[in-house]
Protein backbone atom coordinates (compact mmCIF):
# COMPACT_ATOMS: atom_id res chain seq x y z
CA UNK A 1 0.00 0.00 0.00
CA UNK A 2 1.46 3.64 -0.97
CA UNK A 3 0.79 6.25 0.99
CA UNK A 4 0.11 9.29 -1.09
CA UNK A 5 1.57 12.54 -1.11
CA UNK A 6 0.75 15.48 1.27
CA UNK A 7 -0.87 12.82 3.79
CA UNK A 8 1.95 12.57 6.42
CA UNK A 9 3.19 14.85 8.64
CA UNK A 10 6.83 16.61 7.99
CA UNK A 11 8.37 14.66 11.14
CA UNK A 12 7.51 11.48 9.32
CA UNK A 13 8.41 12.56 6.23
CA UNK A 14 11.76 12.89 7.40
CA UNK A 15 12.30 10.54 9.57
CA UNK A 16 11.46 7.85 6.92
CA UNK A 17 13.64 9.89 4.54
CA UNK A 18 16.72 9.76 6.78
CA UNK A 19 16.08 5.96 7.82
CA UNK A 20 16.02 4.68 4.29
CA UNK A 21 19.11 6.96 3.04
CA UNK A 22 21.13 5.03 5.69
CA UNK A 23 19.60 1.66 4.30
CA UNK A 24 20.21 2.80 1.08
CA UNK A 25 23.87 3.43 1.80
CA UNK A 26 24.23 0.01 3.41
CA UNK A 27 22.69 -1.17 0.63
CA UNK A 28 24.79 0.48 -2.37
CA UNK A 29 27.85 -0.27 -0.23
CA UNK A 30 28.21 -3.92 -0.74
CA UNK A 31 27.07 -3.75 -4.10
CA UNK A 32 30.04 -3.71 -6.44
CA UNK A 33 29.83 -2.46 -9.94
CA UNK A 34 30.29 -5.48 -11.86
CA UNK A 35 27.03 -6.73 -10.13
CA UNK A 36 25.22 -3.50 -11.07
CA UNK A 37 23.43 -4.95 -14.14
CA UNK A 38 22.07 -8.25 -12.61
CA UNK A 39 20.98 -6.37 -10.01
CA UNK A 40 18.68 -4.37 -12.27
CA UNK A 41 17.22 -7.17 -14.13
CA UNK A 42 16.33 -8.76 -10.96
CA UNK A 43 14.67 -5.69 -9.88
CA UNK A 44 13.35 -5.29 -12.67
CA UNK A 45 11.59 -9.16 -12.34
CA UNK A 46 10.64 -7.79 -9.40
CA UNK A 47 8.77 -4.74 -10.56
CA UNK A 48 7.12 -7.01 -12.58
CA UNK A 49 6.10 -9.70 -10.63
CA UNK A 50 4.25 -6.85 -8.15
CA UNK A 51 2.52 -5.93 -11.51
CA UNK A 52 0.50 -9.51 -11.27
CA UNK A 53 -2.83 -9.28 -9.82
CA UNK A 54 -3.88 -12.98 -8.03
CA UNK A 55 -7.63 -13.26 -7.24
CA UNK A 56 -9.20 -13.67 -4.06
CA UNK A 57 -12.73 -14.15 -3.58
CA UNK A 58 -14.36 -11.69 -5.72
CA UNK A 59 -11.96 -9.57 -5.99
CA UNK A 60 -7.63 -9.64 -6.66
CA UNK A 61 -4.28 -8.37 -4.78
CA UNK A 62 -1.21 -7.80 -6.73
CA UNK A 63 1.53 -9.20 -5.08
CA UNK A 64 4.63 -7.60 -2.77
CA UNK A 65 7.19 -10.40 -2.59
CA UNK A 66 9.43 -8.22 -0.36
CA UNK A 67 9.91 -11.16 1.43
CA UNK A 68 11.47 -13.38 -1.13
CA UNK A 69 13.25 -9.91 -2.16
CA UNK A 70 14.97 -9.53 1.03
CA UNK A 71 15.57 -13.55 0.95
CA UNK A 72 17.85 -12.51 -2.52
CA UNK A 73 18.60 -9.45 -2.14
CA UNK A 74 19.51 -8.98 1.54
CA UNK A 75 20.13 -5.42 2.28
CA UNK A 76 20.33 -4.33 -1.19
CA UNK A 77 16.41 -4.83 -1.04
CA UNK A 78 16.26 -0.92 -0.33
CA UNK A 79 18.22 0.40 -3.19
CA UNK A 80 16.07 -2.24 -5.43
CA UNK A 81 13.03 -1.20 -3.78
CA UNK A 82 13.89 3.11 -3.60
CA UNK A 83 14.31 2.40 -7.68
CA UNK A 84 10.85 0.32 -8.17
CA UNK A 85 9.30 2.87 -6.19
CA UNK A 86 10.78 5.76 -7.94
CA UNK A 87 9.75 4.30 -11.33
CA UNK A 88 6.33 3.75 -9.89
CA UNK A 89 5.99 7.41 -9.21
CA UNK A 90 6.93 8.48 -12.40
CA UNK A 91 5.23 5.45 -14.92
CA UNK A 92 1.93 5.47 -13.08
CA UNK A 93 2.31 8.62 -10.13
CA UNK A 94 1.60 6.26 -7.29
CA UNK A 95 2.96 8.15 -4.47
CA UNK A 96 5.80 10.96 -5.54
CA UNK A 97 8.99 12.38 -4.61
CA UNK A 98 8.25 13.39 -0.66
CA UNK A 99 6.61 9.91 0.39
CA UNK A 100 9.09 8.04 -1.35
CA UNK A 101 11.52 7.70 1.52
CA UNK A 102 8.48 6.64 3.80
CA UNK A 103 6.98 3.96 1.63
CA UNK A 104 10.58 2.69 0.49
CA UNK A 105 10.94 2.48 4.40
CA UNK A 106 7.91 0.08 5.14
CA UNK A 107 8.54 -2.01 2.15
CA UNK A 108 12.58 -2.75 2.72
CA UNK A 109 13.25 -2.56 6.67
CA UNK A 110 10.89 -5.98 6.82
CA UNK A 111 12.30 -7.52 3.73
CA UNK A 112 16.17 -6.85 5.92
CA UNK A 113 13.85 -8.18 8.93
CA UNK A 114 13.24 -11.39 7.27
CA UNK A 115 16.43 -11.61 5.60
CA UNK A 116 18.35 -11.81 8.84
CA UNK A 117 15.05 -13.83 10.76
CA UNK A 118 14.39 -16.42 8.30
CA UNK A 119 17.73 -16.63 5.80
CA UNK A 120 19.10 -19.35 7.88
CA UNK A 121 15.94 -21.79 7.06
CA UNK A 122 16.51 -21.83 3.26
CA UNK A 123 19.60 -22.91 2.87
CA UNK A 124 20.71 -25.81 1.04
CA UNK A 125 20.07 -29.18 3.21
CA UNK A 126 17.37 -28.03 4.99
CA UNK A 127 14.71 -30.30 5.44
CA UNK A 128 11.53 -29.75 3.22
CA UNK A 129 9.01 -29.31 5.75
CA UNK A 130 11.40 -26.49 7.95
CA UNK A 131 11.91 -25.05 4.47
CA UNK A 132 8.24 -24.75 3.14
CA UNK A 133 7.82 -23.42 6.66
CA UNK A 134 10.43 -21.11 6.41
CA UNK A 135 9.53 -19.23 3.37
CA UNK A 136 5.45 -19.22 3.85
CA UNK A 137 6.45 -17.36 7.54
CA UNK A 138 8.98 -15.11 5.51
CA UNK A 139 6.37 -13.81 2.96
CA UNK A 140 3.27 -13.56 5.73
CA UNK A 141 5.68 -11.77 7.90
CA UNK A 142 7.02 -9.25 5.69
CA UNK A 143 3.70 -8.48 4.38
CA UNK A 144 2.63 -8.27 8.14
CA UNK A 145 5.18 -5.84 8.93
CA UNK A 146 5.11 -3.37 6.07
CA UNK A 147 1.02 -3.51 6.85
CA UNK A 148 2.17 -2.59 10.57
CA UNK A 149 4.59 -0.23 9.28
CA UNK A 150 2.09 2.02 7.22
CA UNK A 151 -0.28 1.98 10.01
CA UNK A 152 2.17 3.12 12.01
CA UNK A 153 3.30 5.86 9.89
CA UNK A 154 -0.43 7.36 9.44
CA UNK A 155 -0.84 7.02 13.32
CA UNK A 156 2.29 8.89 13.90
CA UNK A 157 1.18 11.95 12.09
CA UNK A 158 -2.04 11.99 13.46
CA UNK A 159 -4.31 10.03 16.16
CA UNK A 160 -7.18 11.28 14.31
CA UNK A 161 -5.80 8.53 11.48
CA UNK A 162 -6.15 5.69 14.00
CA UNK A 163 -8.98 3.97 13.26
CA UNK A 164 -8.12 4.57 9.33
CA UNK A 165 -5.03 2.51 10.22
CA UNK A 166 -5.92 -0.16 11.86
CA UNK A 167 -8.58 -0.91 8.92
CA UNK A 168 -5.23 -0.98 6.76
CA UNK A 169 -3.39 -3.30 8.64
CA UNK A 170 -6.47 -5.78 9.09
CA UNK A 171 -6.64 -5.44 5.38
CA UNK A 172 -3.13 -6.64 4.98
CA UNK A 173 -4.05 -9.66 6.62
CA UNK A 174 -6.04 -11.76 3.64
CA UNK A 175 -3.01 -10.30 1.54
CA UNK A 176 -0.51 -11.79 4.29
CA UNK A 177 -1.59 -15.80 3.78
CA UNK A 178 -1.54 -15.30 0.04
CA UNK A 179 2.00 -13.87 -0.44
CA UNK A 180 3.07 -16.35 2.39
CA UNK A 181 1.70 -19.55 -0.06
CA UNK A 182 2.99 -17.51 -3.05
CA UNK A 183 6.49 -17.16 -1.41
CA UNK A 184 6.46 -20.96 -0.40
CA UNK A 185 5.50 -22.36 -3.72
CA UNK A 186 7.75 -20.11 -5.25
CA UNK A 187 11.03 -20.78 -2.90
CA UNK A 188 10.14 -24.61 -3.49
CA UNK A 189 10.34 -24.10 -7.06
CA UNK A 190 13.33 -21.90 -6.65
CA UNK A 191 14.92 -24.43 -4.57
CA UNK A 192 13.97 -27.35 -7.37
CA UNK A 193 15.13 -24.88 -10.30
CA UNK A 194 17.55 -22.49 -9.53
CA UNK A 195 19.16 -22.97 -5.93
CA UNK A 196 21.52 -20.76 -6.39
CA UNK A 197 19.19 -17.59 -6.13
CA UNK A 198 18.49 -18.87 -2.58
CA UNK A 199 21.88 -19.36 -1.36
CA UNK A 200 22.95 -15.43 -1.40
CA UNK A 201 24.32 -15.07 -4.65
CA UNK A 202 23.28 -12.03 -5.13
CA UNK A 203 24.42 -10.79 -1.05
CA UNK A 204 27.79 -9.88 0.07
CA UNK A 205 29.58 -12.29 1.95
CA UNK A 206 31.41 -10.46 4.53
CA UNK A 207 34.20 -13.26 5.46
CA UNK A 208 35.29 -14.28 1.65
CA UNK A 209 37.37 -11.44 0.96
CA UNK B 1 1.88 -1.86 -20.28
CA UNK B 2 4.16 1.31 -19.87
CA UNK B 3 3.67 4.60 -21.94
CA UNK B 4 5.47 7.42 -21.77
CA UNK B 5 4.06 10.62 -21.93
CA UNK B 6 6.70 12.72 -23.38
CA UNK B 7 7.34 13.77 -26.83
CA UNK B 8 5.46 16.64 -27.09
CA UNK B 9 7.01 19.96 -27.59
CA UNK B 10 6.22 22.81 -25.12
CA UNK B 11 7.72 25.81 -23.02
CA UNK B 12 8.28 23.31 -19.76
CA UNK B 13 9.90 20.41 -22.68
CA UNK B 14 12.63 22.88 -23.20
CA UNK B 15 13.43 23.35 -19.79
CA UNK B 16 16.88 21.81 -18.69
CA UNK B 17 15.40 18.95 -16.74
CA UNK B 18 18.14 19.39 -13.92
CA UNK B 19 16.33 22.90 -12.97
CA UNK B 20 12.49 20.41 -13.34
CA UNK B 21 13.83 17.92 -10.85
CA UNK B 22 14.75 20.70 -8.28
CA UNK B 23 12.10 22.48 -9.18
CA UNK B 24 9.34 19.67 -8.53
CA UNK B 25 11.44 18.57 -5.46
CA UNK B 26 11.21 21.89 -3.83
CA UNK B 27 7.40 22.64 -4.84
CA UNK B 28 6.61 19.14 -3.15
CA UNK B 29 8.43 19.93 -0.04
CA UNK B 30 6.89 23.17 0.09
CA UNK B 31 3.50 22.39 -0.31
CA UNK B 32 4.36 19.04 2.18
CA UNK B 33 4.56 21.04 4.97
CA UNK B 34 2.45 24.11 4.22
CA UNK B 35 -1.37 24.15 6.18
CA UNK B 36 -2.79 27.40 5.14
CA UNK B 37 -5.49 26.75 2.97
CA UNK B 38 -4.32 29.94 0.83
CA UNK B 39 -1.34 28.52 -0.15
CA UNK B 40 -2.36 25.62 -0.58
CA UNK B 41 -4.84 26.55 -3.09
CA UNK B 42 -2.61 28.77 -5.01
CA UNK B 43 -0.03 26.03 -5.21
CA UNK B 44 -2.63 23.29 -6.54
CA UNK B 45 -3.26 26.75 -9.45
CA UNK B 46 0.09 26.64 -9.79
CA UNK B 47 0.42 23.22 -10.15
CA UNK B 48 -2.57 22.63 -12.83
CA UNK B 49 -0.66 26.03 -14.55
CA UNK B 50 2.25 23.98 -15.12
CA UNK B 51 0.61 20.79 -16.36
CA UNK B 52 -1.33 22.82 -19.02
CA UNK B 53 2.05 25.00 -19.64
CA UNK B 54 3.76 21.63 -20.67
CA UNK B 55 0.93 20.77 -23.20
CA UNK B 56 -0.86 17.75 -21.18
CA UNK B 57 -4.36 16.94 -22.62
CA UNK B 58 -6.85 17.38 -19.69
CA UNK B 59 -7.75 14.21 -19.96
CA UNK B 60 -4.53 12.23 -19.65
CA UNK B 61 -4.21 14.83 -16.81
CA UNK B 62 -7.51 13.78 -14.95
CA UNK B 63 -7.21 9.77 -16.16
CA UNK B 64 -3.45 9.91 -14.13
CA UNK B 65 -5.06 11.48 -11.01
CA UNK B 66 -7.55 9.10 -10.25
CA UNK B 67 -6.12 6.26 -9.07
CA UNK B 68 -3.85 9.09 -6.76
CA UNK B 69 -7.06 10.23 -5.24
CA UNK B 70 -8.49 6.38 -4.31
CA UNK B 71 -6.35 6.77 -1.15
CA UNK B 72 -7.52 10.18 -0.45
CA UNK B 73 -10.93 8.57 -1.15
CA UNK B 74 -10.31 6.32 1.33
CA UNK B 75 -9.43 8.67 4.13
CA UNK B 76 -12.39 10.69 3.40
CA UNK B 77 -14.36 8.02 5.14
CA UNK B 78 -12.62 8.41 8.24
CA UNK B 79 -10.90 11.71 9.25
CA UNK B 80 -14.03 13.74 9.50
CA UNK B 81 -15.40 11.49 11.72
CA UNK B 82 -12.01 10.57 13.83
CA UNK B 83 -11.25 14.27 14.19
CA UNK B 84 -12.32 16.02 17.23
CA UNK B 85 -13.74 19.19 17.58
CA UNK B 86 -16.88 21.26 16.53
CA UNK B 87 -19.96 18.72 14.99
CA UNK B 88 -20.81 19.72 11.34
CA UNK B 89 -22.71 16.92 10.46
CA UNK B 90 -23.67 13.51 11.29
CA UNK B 91 -24.52 9.84 9.60
CA UNK B 92 -26.36 7.73 11.81
CA UNK B 93 -24.49 7.89 14.86
CA UNK B 94 -21.40 9.08 13.80
CA UNK B 95 -20.54 12.94 13.91
CA UNK B 96 -18.86 14.55 11.34
CA UNK B 97 -16.51 17.83 12.81
CA UNK B 98 -15.65 20.82 11.16
CA UNK B 99 -12.01 20.39 11.79
CA UNK B 100 -12.01 16.75 10.12
CA UNK B 101 -13.38 18.03 7.04
CA UNK B 102 -11.08 20.80 6.69
CA UNK B 103 -8.01 18.23 7.37
CA UNK B 104 -9.36 16.05 4.83
CA UNK B 105 -9.55 18.92 2.34
CA UNK B 106 -6.30 20.02 2.88
CA UNK B 107 -4.80 16.63 2.43
CA UNK B 108 -6.55 16.17 -1.00
CA UNK B 109 -5.47 19.90 -2.65
CA UNK B 110 -2.13 19.25 -1.45
CA UNK B 111 -1.97 15.54 -3.01
CA UNK B 112 -3.63 17.05 -6.03
CA UNK B 113 -1.55 20.00 -6.21
CA UNK B 114 1.60 17.53 -5.92
CA UNK B 115 0.68 15.30 -8.46
CA UNK B 116 -0.01 17.75 -11.00
CA UNK B 117 4.16 19.15 -10.72
CA UNK B 118 5.31 15.46 -11.03
CA UNK B 119 2.45 14.36 -14.09
CA UNK B 120 3.55 17.96 -15.69
CA UNK B 121 7.74 16.88 -15.55
CA UNK B 122 7.28 12.96 -16.07
CA UNK B 123 4.79 14.10 -19.56
CA UNK B 124 7.68 16.98 -20.23
CA UNK B 125 10.88 14.46 -20.08
CA UNK B 126 11.97 11.29 -20.82
CA UNK B 127 12.88 8.56 -17.75
CA UNK B 128 16.14 8.05 -19.34
CA UNK B 129 16.72 11.87 -19.53
CA UNK B 130 15.84 11.87 -16.12
CA UNK B 131 18.29 9.12 -15.24
CA UNK B 132 21.13 11.35 -16.81
CA UNK B 133 20.20 14.63 -15.38
CA UNK B 134 19.78 12.60 -11.57
CA UNK B 135 23.23 11.82 -12.24
CA UNK B 136 24.25 15.67 -13.17
CA UNK B 137 22.78 16.46 -9.93
CA UNK B 138 25.05 14.02 -7.57
CA UNK B 139 23.17 11.35 -7.04
CA UNK B 140 24.98 8.44 -6.16
CA UNK B 141 26.67 6.40 -10.01
CA UNK B 142 25.77 3.38 -8.76
CA UNK B 143 21.72 4.14 -8.07
CA UNK B 144 21.53 5.93 -11.05
CA UNK B 145 23.16 2.89 -13.09
CA UNK B 146 20.91 0.55 -11.02
CA UNK B 147 17.93 2.91 -12.56
CA UNK B 148 18.95 2.67 -15.58
CA UNK B 149 19.30 -0.92 -15.79
CA UNK B 150 15.88 -1.68 -13.97
CA UNK B 151 14.11 0.70 -16.63
CA UNK B 152 15.48 -1.04 -19.28
CA UNK B 153 14.95 -4.35 -18.66
CA UNK B 154 11.49 -3.59 -17.16
CA UNK B 155 10.35 -4.02 -20.67
CA UNK B 156 11.98 -6.93 -21.88
CA UNK B 157 10.73 -8.81 -18.59
CA UNK B 158 7.40 -8.07 -18.88
CA UNK B 159 7.56 -9.22 -22.13
CA UNK B 160 8.48 -12.21 -20.85
CA UNK B 161 5.56 -12.27 -18.42
CA UNK B 162 3.11 -11.88 -21.21
CA UNK B 163 4.85 -14.87 -22.88
CA UNK B 164 4.28 -17.14 -20.20
CA UNK B 165 0.84 -15.73 -19.43
CA UNK B 166 -0.17 -16.60 -23.22
CA UNK B 167 1.23 -20.08 -22.36
CA UNK B 168 -0.74 -20.55 -19.73
CA UNK B 169 -4.13 -19.47 -21.28
CA UNK B 170 -3.54 -21.63 -23.95
CA UNK B 171 -3.04 -24.56 -21.79
CA UNK B 172 -6.19 -23.47 -20.22
CA UNK B 173 -5.76 -22.35 -17.59
CA UNK B 174 -8.42 -20.12 -15.51
CA UNK B 175 -7.59 -18.49 -12.25
CA UNK B 176 -9.85 -19.10 -9.42
CA UNK B 177 -9.38 -18.82 -5.47
CA UNK B 178 -8.09 -22.14 -4.93
CA UNK B 179 -4.29 -23.48 -4.56
CA UNK B 180 -3.85 -24.53 -7.92
CA UNK B 181 -3.82 -20.78 -8.87
CA UNK B 182 -2.05 -19.83 -6.20
CA UNK B 183 0.96 -22.44 -7.23
CA UNK B 184 0.63 -21.90 -10.79
CA UNK B 185 1.05 -17.74 -10.24
CA UNK B 186 4.19 -18.74 -7.26
CA UNK B 187 5.93 -20.89 -10.10
CA UNK B 188 5.16 -18.15 -12.53
CA UNK B 189 7.00 -15.52 -10.52
CA UNK B 190 9.71 -18.20 -10.20
CA UNK B 191 9.85 -18.73 -13.59
CA UNK B 192 10.15 -15.38 -14.17
CA UNK B 193 13.23 -15.09 -11.73
CA UNK B 194 15.50 -17.89 -13.13
CA UNK B 195 15.21 -16.53 -16.56
CA UNK B 196 16.11 -12.54 -15.33
CA UNK B 197 18.76 -13.78 -13.26
CA UNK B 198 19.91 -16.52 -16.59
CA UNK B 199 19.37 -13.21 -18.55
CA UNK B 200 21.81 -10.94 -16.37
CA UNK B 201 24.31 -13.31 -16.41
CA UNK B 202 24.44 -12.95 -20.28
CA UNK B 203 23.77 -9.50 -20.53
CA UNK B 204 26.53 -8.81 -18.31
CA UNK B 205 29.24 -11.33 -20.49
CA UNK B 206 28.36 -9.57 -23.63
CA UNK B 207 29.03 -6.46 -21.54
CA UNK B 208 32.36 -7.38 -20.83
CA UNK B 209 33.08 -8.64 -24.19
CA UNK B 210 32.64 -4.72 -24.86
CA UNK B 211 34.83 -3.74 -22.36
CA UNK B 212 32.11 -2.69 -19.92
CA UNK B 213 34.02 -1.34 -16.24
CA UNK B 214 31.34 -0.02 -14.36
CA UNK B 215 31.02 3.25 -16.33
CA UNK B 216 28.11 4.63 -18.35
CA UNK B 217 28.46 7.25 -20.79
CA UNK B 218 26.08 10.02 -21.94
CA UNK B 219 25.66 11.19 -25.55
CA UNK B 220 23.69 14.24 -24.65
CA UNK B 221 24.94 16.98 -22.19
CA UNK B 222 23.11 19.37 -20.37
CA UNK B 223 23.49 22.92 -20.38
CA UNK B 224 21.79 25.95 -18.64
CA UNK B 225 20.57 28.88 -20.98
CA UNK B 226 19.22 31.88 -19.88
CA UNK B 227 15.57 30.62 -20.68
CA UNK B 228 16.38 28.04 -17.89
CA UNK B 229 17.92 30.54 -15.39
CA UNK B 230 14.45 32.93 -15.96
CA UNK B 231 12.56 29.96 -15.01
CA UNK B 232 14.28 28.77 -11.85
CA UNK B 233 13.82 32.42 -10.44
CA UNK B 234 10.53 32.92 -11.57
CA UNK B 235 9.69 29.96 -10.03
CA UNK B 236 11.90 30.31 -6.89
CA UNK B 237 9.90 33.35 -6.39
CA UNK B 238 7.11 31.81 -6.46
CA UNK B 239 7.70 29.33 -4.21
CA UNK B 240 9.18 31.96 -1.80
CA UNK B 241 6.01 34.17 -1.88
CA UNK B 242 4.16 31.25 -0.86
CA UNK B 243 6.57 30.44 1.50
CA UNK B 244 6.29 33.87 3.12
CA UNK B 245 2.23 33.64 3.09
CA UNK B 246 2.49 30.57 5.14
CA UNK B 247 5.22 31.97 7.38
CA UNK B 248 3.09 34.89 7.75
CA UNK B 249 0.37 32.99 9.65
CA UNK B 250 2.63 31.89 12.79
CA UNK B 251 4.01 34.80 13.55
Amino acid sequence: MHISEGVLSPSVLIAGAALTTAGVAVGLKGLDHEEIPSMGILSAAFFVASLVHVPIGPSSVHLILNGLLGLILGWKAFPAILIGLALQALLFQFGGITTLGVNTLNMALPAVICYYVFGWGLRAGTRQVVFTATAFACGACAVLISGVLVGFSLYLTGEAFLPAAKLLVAAHLPVMLIEGVLTAACALFLRRVKPKLLEGQYVPRPSSS
Amino acid sequence: MIEELSGRDSLIHRLDPRVKIVLVFLFSVLVAVSDRFLVLLSALALGFCIALLARLPVKQLVGRLVPVNLFIVFLWFFLPFTFEGEPLFSVGPLVGTHEGVLYAARISIKSNAIMAVMIALVASTSILTLGHAMYELRIPKKLVHLFFFTYRYIHVIHQEYVRLVSAMKVRGFRPGTNMHTYKSFAHLVGMLLVRSSDRAERVYNAMLCRGFRGNLYSLSTFSLKSYDVISLVFMLAMMLALGVLEWTKMV
